[in-house]
Parts: C-alpha cells; structure tokens; sequence
C-alpha cells in the first residue's frame, strides 16, 4: 500500500515543458529518501490545463503544483511528501484560500466542467489495463457481450442522442443501424477510428489517445458487435507520436487480456484492431478519404452515395466515427441513454471538449455540458484573455469553421446553433481573437491553408480556394476592391454548393462569417487602405513620435534597411519610402515612441 | 509537389536495403501495407528518392507511377533528404495567432533558406508544420524530436546554438 501518489502529466504539453525529465528526478528523489515503498509515481494524461504545465498532482491531499522545475522537486519531496507541508509557493495559485489549499474541484477552470469523454485523462496511468479496468473498464464490452443484443445496443446509442463528435454531428446511432442492416449479407464489415486529427488548434483526440486509449479500443469493439464486424482500423496522425506508442501498448495489452481477439468473454464474437498512421494530409480526415488511404492510395475522397456504411473500406460496409465519439459509448451503455441524454440541449447530448487556444489564460482541454456559453468557457473557465485586451472574436471548427463576434458571446454552444451564426462545431477547436487579431488576415489564413490541403480531385475546391487566396491577399496588401469582396462572396457560394467533400464544401465558411461580422474591416482594407488591427504590413506606416523619442540611435542601428535618420539625442525619423515595415525598430525602442497604424 | 531539387546523390547501403525488403516481406501481405511500408522505408532512409521507390515498386509489384503518386500526395515523405536537425515551426491556428509566423520568418532569415529546403552543410532542415497538438504553449517549434514551446523571436539565436555540433 502506497500513502502517497503523485500524478504527473505525460500528455504532449506537458511532456514538451518538461515533464519527462520532473518525472525522473522526483522518482530519484523519492528513492533517495527512502519513500519509494510509500509513494507512488503515476505518470497519466492530459489534465487539461496545459498553459500551466508541467503539472503535478498529489493525493490523497489533491494538491496540484503547476509550472514545475527539476530544481522544485527536491523541496516538494522533502517539504510534501516527506514532512507532510505542502509547498504553497509551487501550487496552483488559484487554490490557494485564506483557509488552506482548495479541491482543483472547486477552482473556475474545473468547476463548470462534466468530464465523460476525459473522465480517466489524467487519472490513469494509460500504459496499464489494470488502472483502466479498476475504473470500470471493459465492464461496457462485457454488458454488451453477455446481456444485449445487437439492436439492444444500437437502440441505447440511438436513445442517448448522441452525435459524431468529429464535425458535422451526424447521429451516431443512426450510422450503426445503416451499417448493421444495409447490406444484410456481407461476408466482412469495418470499425474504424478516425484518429487523424487535423484542425488546427483541436488536440482532445489526442489527448483521449494518450491519457485513455482504452477507451477507444473498447468502444470500437462494441461497435463492432452492434454492427457486426470482426476488424477495425484506427487511422491515427503519425504527429502524435505518443498517442501512436500508447495505443500500441493498449492493443498488445488488451489482446493479452483477451479483450481483443477470438472468442471475447467466452462468447462467439471475435474482434481486432489494426493501427495505420497518417502522413500528413488533412483532406483524410474526411471519410472516404480516409479510407482511401488506409487501403494505400492518394487520399482522395469519393462521391457520396454509396455511402461507407453500404460501400466503405475495401468496398465493405464500415462505419467511422472519431475517437471523442468513441471515448463516449462505454459510459452511455454503463450509465444508461437517458443518464446522456439528461445533458445538454434538445438536439445536442451530453458533453463537449473544446480545445482553448489563442488568446486566452487558460489554454487547454475544457469538457462542457453541451448547451454551455461561448462566455461562460472563454471568460468563467478559460479566465478571459491576458494582457487586458478586448476579446474580437472565437474561431471554432478549424478552417471549416467561423469566427463568433462579442454579440454571439450567450450563444448557448451546440451544434444547429453554430451553424445558424455561421460557424460549426468542428471537432472542438476554440481559438480566441483579440483586438491584435486582423480577420482579413486570419480568413487569408484558413485559406492558404485549404489551397494547401486541397487534394486536387475536384476543380470547385482546387482552382476555387486558389482564387479566393488571390483575392484575399490583394485585399490585405491594399490593392483590392469593393468589386472584389463581393466577387470573393459569389465565389464563397459556388465552391461551397460544387464541391466534392467536406473540406471544399466548407472551405469559403472562414471568409463567409468574417464578411458576415467584420465586414467592415474588409472595408476598411480596400477604402481606406488601413489595417484596423495593425497587422497586414504593406498597409502600415511606422511613425516616430517626436515627443517620446530621446533620441537614443538604437532604432536607426537596428534598421535593415538604412531608413532611420537623426541626430544624438534629437527626435528620429523614419523614410516611409526606405521602410521594409519589420518591426525591428519598435522591438528595440525603449521608450514606446514607435507605432505602426 | 516539392519544388526543391535534390542535389544530393542516392547513397543508400547494403543494409539498408536489407532492412528494407525485410520489412516488405513482413507486410506484403496485409491489406493496404504501401502506405506503412513507404513510411517504414523512410525511417530506415531519412526520405523515398526514386531508388527506394523502385524497390518497392519492384517488390510489391505495384507500378512504380502509383507509388509515386502516393508519396507525393501525404506531406510527411519527402523526395529530398532532410538535415541532421530538422525544424518544424507549427503554423497552426494557436500559434499563428499568437506570434509562429514571425518565427518562422526569422528562422529562414538567419539560417538563409526557404522552408523546405536544407542549408548547404545538410545541418539544418527548416518546414511549417501544421498542428501538432500543443496548443497550450502556443508558438511550438520542434528540432527532431525536442519540442519548444511559449516562443518569442528573441528565443531563437539559443536554440539554434543548441545544435552547434
């Protein structure tokens, strides 16, 4: 029996700050004085706060020290774990009271939170079965296996309202009955796991896949009852390295458990999962795509119908779903449908994770009810944005998505109410935009990005995302106009209603909801030839104000390009023609006199 | 498609090679192995120039266009060989907003290539990256497998004088 556990965070984030290296020197800590009987080191997944890794968590106390250093762990060791006095200097401020340290329960990032897709993430250790199955693991499968039918199964998830958690939220229930009943004699049907997360700026898959990979294995085994398939393949993106290794070690393990493979439980369903990585390519996140290239080809998606659930991977019935929707089903089946669907709105169940990213304190992983404000988890839980900045706007659904203004902000998160204020839900990606952020700039973005991603098959999405990138990039480099914005708007249009996939069919929506909300910076790009936000350098000017300058000569030293002039201790100024608009000049002034309007 | 030009010439070895059909044996079977065996050729290379493609094509019996096709579609193979240390800055949503693209740019300034191109002593390797996950220490840049996070511009001259060897 251990007294102590400490839990350190293996995820990406904290692993990239740092944690891998606290791990090892608080296991030698620990040795060195002679606790290793007493105290436990538990390295787990993501919990969630990630702007404030490395994390640490002691129990049974719950202290969590966050921002740790090699050189801290001698102390805590010492101070904590050896004479019982927690570290207060180390501990997550916001638990700190008057009254002693408070349950990271009650703190405002935690406190609005219902964890059922991260329930286990960073509380288990996810490379071994045995902590997963002390939390109630397989004990899903198990149920399914031995009391359920096939259509028992599929009749809960249906009951339970859950959605596809990967973008466009089709019923997930719903995907399994086609499956299961389309094609009533198929020799061979497919469980597949879309794991090849690539909006930018959504990592919950991953984090799931690191902190809980069992989760997913057991859920697709569940599926594959329902449906009736022995085989399935979980297409996960080689940039999540540790996800990779994990799930590695979850397959190996649960086929030594018998949780995988023939005769599971003693029943007459046999069932396995193979892995295949992605190599970089965001168009396979679309379905067919996806199994395009899993079968090893280019991955180009398909046209829709057949639909995968009749024609699918290799030609045979399959469903996909991806791993947030996945990482749901055990509980539904253990808790029951309407335990579900008693969270969230009419048309959306149960819970959401959103990755919060951009200008916001709290950066990292938030499970919200559905139903949630855009305000409660960007000002309550993610603790506004830094640096006393206005909040402009929030990104949500990648560069399918849109960007919500400040009137949106009450909104109650789900999926029709995105899509009615010109957004989606995307895989849960929430990027917060302040006043420094242009949205010309930010639509310009999304778009370099999808003409990059665009695989070519279809011209709407290959020719179309180039032009509107043309277009955007005359309009921040002041040459565009009016014409222009509203020729990008029928454009918007015609890609979105000719497109091939997903992803072109979607692509014009950054651009469509900018127009839709800031249209007036777009005007003020093309008319007044200004960068409200100051961030489109050919529309800027650098200008010296006299009345703050010294006159020091650091700016004309730094200036690459010569266009600084001025005497000793006189006011400088700057040759609008000479200037190369980068910045190096403000970055080095002492004094604030330089601005760029 | 990469529009740099592999200057270096192939140089692959006996054992590598060796490597390489071992892993073709053990996967030639499998449904849909191309893509992990492409994947696997290059860890065992650094990259898929022509020669291994041929290998493969020879192998698996699959014509050598479509292997072709295929390791040109997905952004992780690479035609080219890569530097000793290769640098990723992630132009992802996160890190774009608070700040990548300016590092991005001040690396190709100081190490004087493009992204996707190699210096000329084949140290330094320099690409955007999109999301790697990391979202919370927004801007992220990796050198091989070291990930640095909360970056500013002023963090680059150390972190590049890390790999002075």
């Amino acid at each position: 029996m251990y007294r102590s556990h400490v839990l350190i965070c293996g995820g990406t984030g904290c692993t990239s700050s740092g944690s891998a290296a606290i791990e090892k020197a608080l296991v030698s800590e620990i040795e060195k004085n002679g606790l290793k009987e007493e105290v436990q080191v538990v390295k787990t997944g993501c919990f969630g706060l990630c702007a404030l890794g490395p994390i640490m968590i002691v129990y049974p106390e719950g202290t969590f020290y966050s921002m740790v250093k090699v050189e801290d762990i001698p102390e805590i060791v010492e101070e904590h774990l050896l004479k019982g006095r927690v570290v207060t200097r180390l501990v997550y401020q916001e638990t700190v009271t008057d009254n002693g340290i408070k349950s990271l329960q009650d703190t405002a990032f935690y406190k609005k939170q219902n964890r059922v897709a991260l329930r286990n993430c960073g509380v288990i250790n996810p490379e071994n079965i045995d902590e997963y199955i002390g939390e109630g693991g397989y004990q899903a499968l198990a149920k399914v296996l031995t009391e359920m039918s096939p259509d028992d199964v599929i009749q809960t998830i249906l009951d339970s309202g859950l959605r596809g958690r990967g973008g466009g939220g089709f019923p997930t229930g719903m995907k399994w009955k086609l499956a299961r009943n389309i094609v009533k004699d198929a020799d061979q049907k497919y469980v597949c796991c879309n794991a090849d997360e690539g909006d930018p700026g959504a990592f919950m898959d991953r984090s799931v896949l690191e902190g809980d990979p069992h989760v997913v294995l057991e859920a697709m085994a569940i599926a594959g009852y329902a449906i009736g398939a022995t085989q399935g393949y979980i297409y996960v993106r080689a940039e999540y390295p540790i996800a990779v290794e994990r799930l590695e070690i979850a397959i190996k393990q649960a086929r030594e458990y018998g949780l995988l493979g023939n005769n599971i439980f003693g029943t007459d369903f046999s069932f396995d999962i193979g892995l295949r990585l992605g190599a970089g390519a965001f168009v396979c996140g679309e379905e067919t795509a996806l199994m395009t290239s899993i079968e090893g080809n280019r991955g180009e998606p398909r046209p829709r119908p057949p639909f995968p659930a009749e024609k699918g991977l290799f030609q045979k019935p399959t469903i996909l779903n991806n791993v947030e929707t996945y990482a749901n089903i055990p509980q539904i089946i253990l808790n029951g449908s309407d335990w579900f669907a008693s969270m969230g709105t009419e048309k959306s169940k149960g819970t959401k994770v959103f990755a919060l990213g951009g200008k916001i304190h709290n950066t990292g992983l938030v499970e919200v009810p559905m139903g949630t404000t855009l305000r409660t988890v960007i000002e309550e839980i993610g603790g506004g944005i830094p640096n006393g900045k206005k909040f402009k706007a929030a990104q949500t659904g990648g560069p399918s998505g849109g960007c919500i203004p400040a009137e949106h902000m009450d909104i109650p998160i789900d999926y029709d109410n995105l899509i009615s204020i010109g957004s989606m839900m995307g895989s849960g990606g929430l990027i917060v935009m302040d006043e420094d952020n242009c949205m010309v700039d930010i639509a310009k973005f999304f778009l370099e990005f999808t003409v990059d991603e665009s695989c070519g098959k279809c011209t709407p999405c290959r020719i179309g995302t180039k032009r509107m990138y043309e277009m955007l990039d005359k309009i921040t480099r002041g040459q565009g106009t009016l014409e222009d914005i509203d020729k990008l708007e029928e454009l918007c249009y015609y890609i979105k209603q000719n497109s091939l996939c997903g992803l072109g069919q979607t692509a014009p929506n950054p651009v469509l909801s900018t127009l839709r909300y800031f249209r007036d910076e777009y005007v003020a790009h093309v008319v007044d030839k200004k960068c409200p936000a100051g961030v489109c350098k050919h529309l800027l000017s650098f200008e010296i104000d006299p009345e703050k300058c010294k006159g020091c000569t650091l700016c004309s030293r730094v200036c690459p390009a010569g266009a600084i002039s001025g005497a000793v201790k006189t006011p400088h100024v700057i040759d609008k023609d000479k200037c190369l608009k980068c910045g190096a000049c403000i970055e080095k002034c002492k004094f604030g006199a330089i601005s760029k309007k | 498609m990469s529009k740099t030009k592999n200057t270096v010439s192939f140089n692959g070895t006996a054992e590598q090679k060796d490597e390489l059909l071992k892993v073709i044996a053990e996967k030639k079977n499998d449904k849909g192995a191309l893509m992990p065996i492409l994947q696997k050729a290059q860890d065992i290379y650094g990259y898929l120039p022509i020669e291994v493609q041929t290998i493969i094509s020879d192998e698996l019996n699959i014509p050598l266009e479509k292997i072709y096709g295929v390791a040109t579609f997905y952004s992780q193979f690479s035609l080219n060989p890569k530097g000793k240390y290769k640098i990723s800055v992630c132009l992802g949503t996160a890190c774009y907003v608070k700040g990548s693209g300016d590092i991005f740019n001040k690396l190709q300034e100081k190490l004087g290539i493009a992204g996707g191109e190699c210096t000329p002593d084949g140290k330094f390797s320099l690409e955007a990256c999109r999301c790697i996950g990391a979202c919370g220490l927004a801007p992220v840049l990796t050198v091989n497998e070291d990930v640095y996070g909360r970056l500013t511009v002023d963090d680059i001259d150390d972190i590049l004088n890390k790999y002075a060897d």
